[in-house]
């Protein structure tokens, strides 16, 4: 998949995965799994642009004798998947636009 | 190797990153080996899904932009004394050369390599004019009466387009290679940059 594309769906599948309920790295990874594959630097890339831009806030949490990062899904980070199900509309009639220019020059 | 190992090799493959974002990374991925382990994956297996110490730093290396690298390289870690300001303007005939020198080795690095390539095509070009004006050429000759050297001509032709037609997907696994080759250049000098600190 192009580089552009797949950082863009990316950020939006991150902020899914901690959309219902705050979560944390691994989990993360775990639940994308079945859709998208993700290597953890990526992940940290991802973790690290979305809280710069304030859409994701991060938590120590004590589990287990250790600490663990939790990530919260902000208000801005809640309009980032509102605008992502918008864009996927306009991306969609511009894939049947592609492919009916196809079948015009079979 | 244990979790101890990896993330020791992790911190000195990232060496050259500021200390906050190097301690972060190490805790990302202390964490991450932790929740697989807890998960029911063992030790051994964590550190396999994770990857090669060597692939995990290539990969953070090659997400890092590479002028936010020289950025951090150049800033100085503590304010600069009056005399080593005065040391880095009297310096400047010695440095600032070096600096060019350093930056021309590697872009005449890269000129050697598009040069290659640049020249294959330029022959694929010319196996294929040759092919095209050798038949045609043949064509012609046989018209003007001249059956035998045309016959030669035409068949010159017909190997040279045989051979322009290997030489392609010659051509064109080398540009490939090429630009894999350039983009390894890059995250070489970055490796560079970033790994070489551990020395200090």
């Amino acid at each position: 998949m192009d580089i552009q594309l797949k950082r863009g769906l990316l950020d939006v599948c991150v902020l899914a995965a901690i959309k219902n309920e705050d979560s944390y790295g691994y989990k993360i990874i775990k639940d994308m799994k079945p859709y998208i594959e993700l290597s953890e630097s990526t992940l940290y890339t991802i973790l690290k642009r979305l809280e710069t831009a304030d859409m994701l806030t991060v938590r120590s949490v004590e589990h287990g004798g250790r600490l663990r990062k939790y990530y919260h899904i902000t208000d801005a980070g809640a309009r980032r998947i509102e605008d992502f199900k918008k864009e996927w509309h306009e991306i969609m009639s511009v894939y049947q636009f592609v492919t009916k220019e196809d079948h015009q020059n079979e | 190797m244990n979790k101890q190992d990896f993330l020791a090799r992790l911190r000195e493959g990232l060496s050259g990153l500021p200390q906050d974002d190097l301690k972060e990374r190490l805790t990302f991925y202390d964490e991450m080996i932790d929740d697989r382990m807890e998960d029911g994956l063992s030790e051994e297996a964590a550190l396999a899904e994770i990857g090669p110490v060597e692939e995990v730093v290539s990969q953070i290396v090659a997400e890092i932009p590479f002028t936010k690298l020289v950025k951090e390289k150049m800033k100085p870690k503590q304010r600069l004394q009056a005399w080593e300001i005065v040391l880095l303007i009297l310096g400047f005939p010695v440095w600032f050369p070096l600096l060019i020198a350093f930056f021309a080795i590697f872009l005449s690095v890269y000129i050697v390599i598009w040069t290659v390539i640049i020249s294959l095509w330029a022959v694929e070009v010319s196996f294929i004019a040759g092919s095209l004006g050798g038949i045609a050429g043949g064509v012609l000759s046989i018209f003007k009466g001249n059956g035998l050297k045309g016959l030669i001509m035409i068949s010159a032709g017909i190997v040279l387009a045989g051979l322009a037609i290997f030489l392609f997907f010659g051509c064109r696994a080398a540009t490939k290679g090429a630009v894999i080759l350039t983009k390894k250049i890059a995250l070489g000098i970055k490796v560079l940059f970033i790994g070489k600190e551990s020395a200090r």
